[in-house]
């Protein structure tokens, strides 16, 4: 196998406040081949826009990184503040989970195209990289891109402005395309649409991605192996078929459980499926099992760190179960 | 094509600015007519017989009731004509147009200084929050902002005027030699600017922290967009917006406000014509004075209010028509 364009060993994000530290990220494993779509799933405040984050420097002053190794393209880095900017908008280009909040009100989207090329592209004149965008979003499937060019961002639905995101991030192309939460903030039919257009570009492309999302259907739809996280923590990772259909830690499959089944019956009787208590605060995180105080199959043992464990189908999963 | 929401609008903002002119001029006659003493105690003296201040009173329109007194204000400036000065009989449109140049100059220095000033300074502290720079101006603002621009005008005038000599120390210079005449700008000018050189940098560096924290500025990062550029084009657009506002009010205070300055430094201006019109009860003068004050101060705020439409393209598209949403 050639080597990953991605490799990321024991992560470690944390925030140091008076007179406790929030551990937010506590020992991340990633890795993304090339061409591989990796997605990154869990409930709100499991970390995983914070893995988005941490690989372009985007984390706050105050946030600590750290990795025991971090290597991106075949070059060793320590995701510190500099390393990661110097991939901004060149090698890693991200498509934000807020349309409406993500493009500046009180510029044209051509603007606002072109300049996020300048980096990428410094010796382009203005026209050039205006034509660049004007074609990426006609393929993006924006109509009408000539006049659209000259618009802000409120003259647009929140599925067109999606797109506008959508083809910024292509138009630096990028060796990992981000996609944090890419459809959260959209309604149910335009999701599809973006669901469609990021397909559509994931078979064109050669770039890695890495979709970050809580939606196990989104998951399913775009990649390739999948990463569960909770509280800071990868729970489990393999192969979406592998994971999906069978999944091995009592986390990931209550968050499938959770997931909705268009085909069922309807029955008003039934309440929907929920994972009770909440994510531990980070400040006080729990020794052992980071799961167990909501986990259906706790046990004795589970007060210690569960060891990590292989399937042999390229699944790993940290939890004391043997076998479901 | 502009359409006839935006015809509306202007219509609203000048009927709501008409009508705090009239209300602040019927506020003021009425003011002004409660404090003890008139122009009939002041021209005749406090022993004139009752038959000379009747008579006197006659002569000037004040034997009139209050209301009466209003609209014939009212229907005089209407054409143009703001009324006489009860001693000298000078028509108080021609006193006030001798003294607004001198009053513009002040406000329309200060201004601009306390813009190019401020707004560096708020960019800077913008840039690096919390830092060297940063924590000095906003030391400094606060201590500007909150001196009384007269204690300033006092201070710059003992200090550069008459310890130094450096600046002269009274009157507006010669009139025609423009030389002279910036030369006497100067300390007032800086009297009045320091404060608002302040105050911009404190507003403006605040709405530019919150901008800098939205999210489409992450965007711009995310893409390696320079802070700098970050910061004076995609930042700045937005932050100024409430700045903007500010000035427009700002432009019409200093004009009112100039009021101790010109005292001080004794420039023939409009606040000083207007403080000589109040203690000599010289009603037509403090009435007419005033009128154009306000009518400035509107005018200013109107035009900061249409410019704010004109750079937030959300307004600009509330008001024109033909766009979509």
């Amino acid at each position: 196998m050639t080597q990953a364009l991605l490799a990321i060993e024991d992560l470690h994000v944390s925030y140091r406040g008076h007179d406790s530290t929030a551990h937010i990220l506590d020992g991340v494993d990633i890795t993304i081949g090339r061409g591989q779509s990796v997605g990154l799933v869990g409930e709100s405040g499991s970390g995983k826009s914070t893995v988005a984050f941490a690989l372009l420097g985007l984390l706050g002053d105050n946030a600590e990184v750290s990795t025991r190794r971090a290597a991106f393209d075949g070059r060793e880095t320590s995701l510190g503040m500099d390393e990661a900017t110097a991939l901004r908008g060149t090698d890693i280009a991200m498509i934000f989970q807020d349309p409406m909040t993500a493009l500046n009100p009180m510029f044209t989207i051509g603007t606002q195209l072109v300049d996020i090329q300048r980096r990428r592209f410094p010796r382009q004149s203005r026209r050039s990289l205006w034509a660049r965008a004007e074609t990426m979003l006609a393929d993006v499937g924006v109509p009408d891109v000539a006049a659209r060019m000259h618009r802000y961002p409120h003259e647009f639905s929140g599925g067109m402005r999606q797109r506008v995101v959508i083809a910024m991030a292509l138009l630096v192309e990028p060796k990992l395309l981000i996609a944090d939460e890419p459809t959260t903030a959209l309604d149910a039919t335009i999701e599809a649409q973006v669901v469609e257009v990021l397909d559509r570009l994931r078979q064109r492309t050669s770039a890695s991605m890495l979709v970050v999302s809580h939606s196990m259907g989104l998951i399913a739809e775009l990649c390739d192996s999948v990463i569960v996280m909770y509280a800071g923590t990868v729970v489990e990772h393999g192969p979406v078929h592998v994971v999906f259909s069978r999944p091995r830690h009592p986390y990931t499959r209550a968050l499938l459980a959770c997931e909705i089944d268009p085909y069922a019956a309807f029955d008003l009787s039934q309440d929907l499926a929920t994972i009770p208590g909440t994510v531990p605060d980070p400040a006080f995180r729990p020794q052992g099992c980071i799961f167990a105080s909501r986990c259906p199959a706790r046990h004795d043992r589970c007060s210690e760190r569960p060891p990590r464990r292989q399937t042999g189908e390229g699944r790993t999963y940290s939890c004391w179960q043997e076998a479901a | 094509m502009r359409s006839a929401s935006l015809q509306i609008h202007l219509g609203f903002k000048l009927a709501t600015a008409a009508l705090a002119v009239a209300g602040s001029v019927v506020l003021l006659m009425a003011l002004t007519r409660l404090i003890p003493g008139d122009p009939a105690t002041v021209i005749l003296g406090s022993r004139a017989t009752p038959e000379a201040v009747a008579a006197l009173n006659a002569r000037i329109g004040l034997d009139k009731p209050l209301i009466e007194q209003v609209f014939s204000f009212f229907g005089k400036v209407a054409s143009g004509d703001l009324g006489e000065d009860v001693f000298n009989g000078r028509p108080v449109l021609s006193l006030v147009l001798n003294a607004l140049p001198n009053t513009a100059a002040v406000a329309v220095a200060a201004m601009l200084c306390a813009v190019a000033l401020g707004v560096p300074l708020a960019l800077f502290s913008a840039r690096w929050p919390g830092g060297k720079t940063d924590r000095m101006v906003a030391f400094l603002s606060v201590g500007f902002i909150s001196t009384p621009s007269f204690v300033v005008s006092v201070f710059l005038l003992m200090v550069f005027s008459v310890h130094l000599r450096w600046f002269p120390v009274l009157g507006a210079g010669e009139s025609g030699d423009l030389g002279d005449q910036l030369w006497h700008l100067v300390l007032p000018t800086a009297a009045l600017a320091a404060g608002w050189v302040g105050y911009i940098a404190r507003l403006l560096r605040s709405s530019l922290l919150e901008i800098l924290g939205e999210n489409h500025v992450r965007t711009l990062r995310a893409y390696g967009v320079s802070e700098t550029k970050i910061l004076m084009k995609y930042a700045l657009k937005p932050a100024i917006l409430p700045t903007l506002a500010v000035l427009g009010m700002g432009f019409g205070e200093l004009l009112g406000g100039a009021v101790f300055a010109e005292v001080i430094f004794n420039r023939p201006g409009l606040g000083s014509l207007i403080y000589d019109a109040i203690r000599t009860r010289n009603y037509p003068v403090v009435q007419g004075g005033v009128f154009v004050i306000v009518m400035l101060y509107v005018l200013t705020n109107l035009v900061a209010d249409l410019s704010q439409s004109l750079i937030d393209p959300r307004e600009r598209a509330r008001l024109t028509s033909g766009r979509g949403h």
